[in-house]
């Protein structure tokens, strides 16, 4: 009888803390069609204790937006389906998604390009190639921080 | 059309396109020209009115005066042109290849942060993943590199072709085999036929070889959720004739006439595929052309596109 308890117990506890830490387990869309940098900077980011969920071109991350309800989304401006630009102005025009705040991660550093995008309001601008790994880390959580 | 033919009044914006300043840009000195030109053929007008008594001479005199000045000018500007048009080119071709290259940057960058970084622990799988991943983007990276010293190699025309006697068809088969695996991740199907006893061709064969390999990685490219492609190699009198058909995304009619340009990409290309220097075909046609042979294509969007060329045997 005794032990029996205890496994019904455990098994309460764990799903306890299991909703617990869903709870606390922020989410991320990481919306970039480079497989390399889904894997490096998604397994970094389940390292650091997020949950990341991946969409490979514009239209599929335009789907999970509404679906997966992220914290934050990490968004690549060069995509197949729907750039990047157009994606974002369909996440601030949308009352379901315009409060997720968008860090945009690209290599377009043209003036033009950077101007286009901050008007649409991201929580942030960066370029890949000028941040290492750590950087970019930190800008997201500082992010979410101030979400 | 008519905004198109307003635009090309609009001097300042069509200055401001090439970077210049107002007195180098060429819609404005043309302007200038013009009226230099309007000035010069009155007072012509008006001081040979006074010296010569037959007016229909010095009409003649005012026309043929005019008429050189403005030949003059239409020469001088067009070739200023044609010079702001080239460094404007350059300028865009330095923005996309500065981008080719972040890319595989990023990818090296990042993968070895991670390798190297004490903060995330990491398995040996792992790190043997990211060692590849580090393979991947440096052979990327030395890809576009050749590409590029291609492309200048064929506008500075500096290197000699090294031709050879090459049977095409065993070329054809022997990188058919390279993209066996490729072709298959794609769930596709390449077929080759030929004719019997074909001729040797008297080509370049590393040159000939980027060829193949460009419209080969194009057709399996862009051709989606599995299919067929078909290569044929036939003589045609004094030429071979190859062609390569797939039933791939094709290409929209509105792009079809940009296809050979340097850096141009189809927008229904970039919505499946935003990887591509938008060098290849660019490449591919210079090299037919230089060896002597024609290229050509013929597509229609979602049903597939056929790539041909007639090279010269001898």
């Amino acid at each position: 009888m005794k032990p029996r308890f205890r496994l019904a117990q455990m098994l309460v506890l764990n799903r306890l803390v299991r909703a617990r830490f869903a709870k606390i387990m922020e989410k991320i869309l990481f919306i970039e069609d480079e497989p390399a940098l889904q894997k490096t900077l998604g397994d970094v980011l389940n390292k650091e204790g997020y949950k990341v969920v991946s969409a490979l071109d514009g239209e599929l991350g335009l789907r999970m937006a509404k679906t997966e309800k992220p914290d934050l989304i990490l968004l690549d401006l060069i995509l197949p389906k729907i750039t990047g630009f157009d994606l974002l102005k369909k996440f601030k025009a949308d009352p379901e998604t315009k409060k997720i705040p968008v860090v945009v991660l690209t290599n377009l550093g043209q003036m033009a390009d950077i101007e286009k995008v901050l008007k649409l309001g991201p929580a942030a601008y960066l370029i890949k190639n000028n941040y290492n790994l750590a950087e970019v880390v930190g800008k997201i959580k500082k992010t979410l921080k101030e979400r | 059309m008519s905004k198109k033919i307003l635009s090309q009044f609009n001097i300042v914006s069509q200055c401001r396109k090439y970077g210049l300043s107002l007195w180098q840009c060429p819609q404005f000195l043309f302007l200038l020209m013009g009226l230099i030109i309007i000035v010069s053929s009155i007072l012509s007008y008006m001081i040979g009115s006074r010296y010569i008594d037959d007016p229909g001479t010095v009409a003649l005199v005012v026309i043929i005066i005019t008429a050189v000045l403005f030949t003059i000018a239409s020469i001088i500007t067009r070739s200023f042109e044609n010079l702001a048009e080239l460094s404007r080119m350059k300028s865009e071709f330095i923005n996309v290849v500065s981008h080719q290259i972040r890319s595989p940057l990023t990818n090296l960058k990042w993968a070895l942060d991670f390798l190297t970084s004490n903060d995330w622990k990491k398995t040996p799988e792992k790190e043997e993943e990211y060692r590849s991943v580090l393979y991947e983007n440096i052979n990327r990276m030395s890809e576009l590199v050749d590409d590029l010293l291609v492309v200048s190699r064929l506008e500075q025309g500096t290197v000699p072709l090294r031709k050879k006697e090459v049977s095409l068809e065993k070329m054809v088969e022997g990188l058919l085999s390279e993209f066996k695996s490729f072709a298959a991740a794609c769930n596709l199907k390449i077929e080759f036929s030929h004719q019997a006893g074909l001729p040797l061709v008297f080509v370049d064969p590393s040159q000939m070889k980027i060829v193949f390999e460009n419209l080969i990685d194009n057709a399996i490219r862009y051709t989606k959720g599995g299919g067929k492609i078909r290569l044929h190699l036939e003589k045609k009198d004094k030429n071979i004739y190859f062609e390569i058909k797939d039933s791939g995304v094709g290409i929209p009619k509105e792009d079809q006439k940009y296809i050979f340009q340097k850096f141009f990409r189809s927008e229904n290309m970039m919505r499946e595929q935003t990887k591509g220097s938008g060098l290849g075909l660019f490449i591919t046609k210079a090299i037919v052309e230089e060896m002597g042979g024609k290229i050509g294509f013929i597509s229609e969007e979602g049903k597939g596109t056929t790539f041909f060329f007639n090279l010269p045997i001898k």
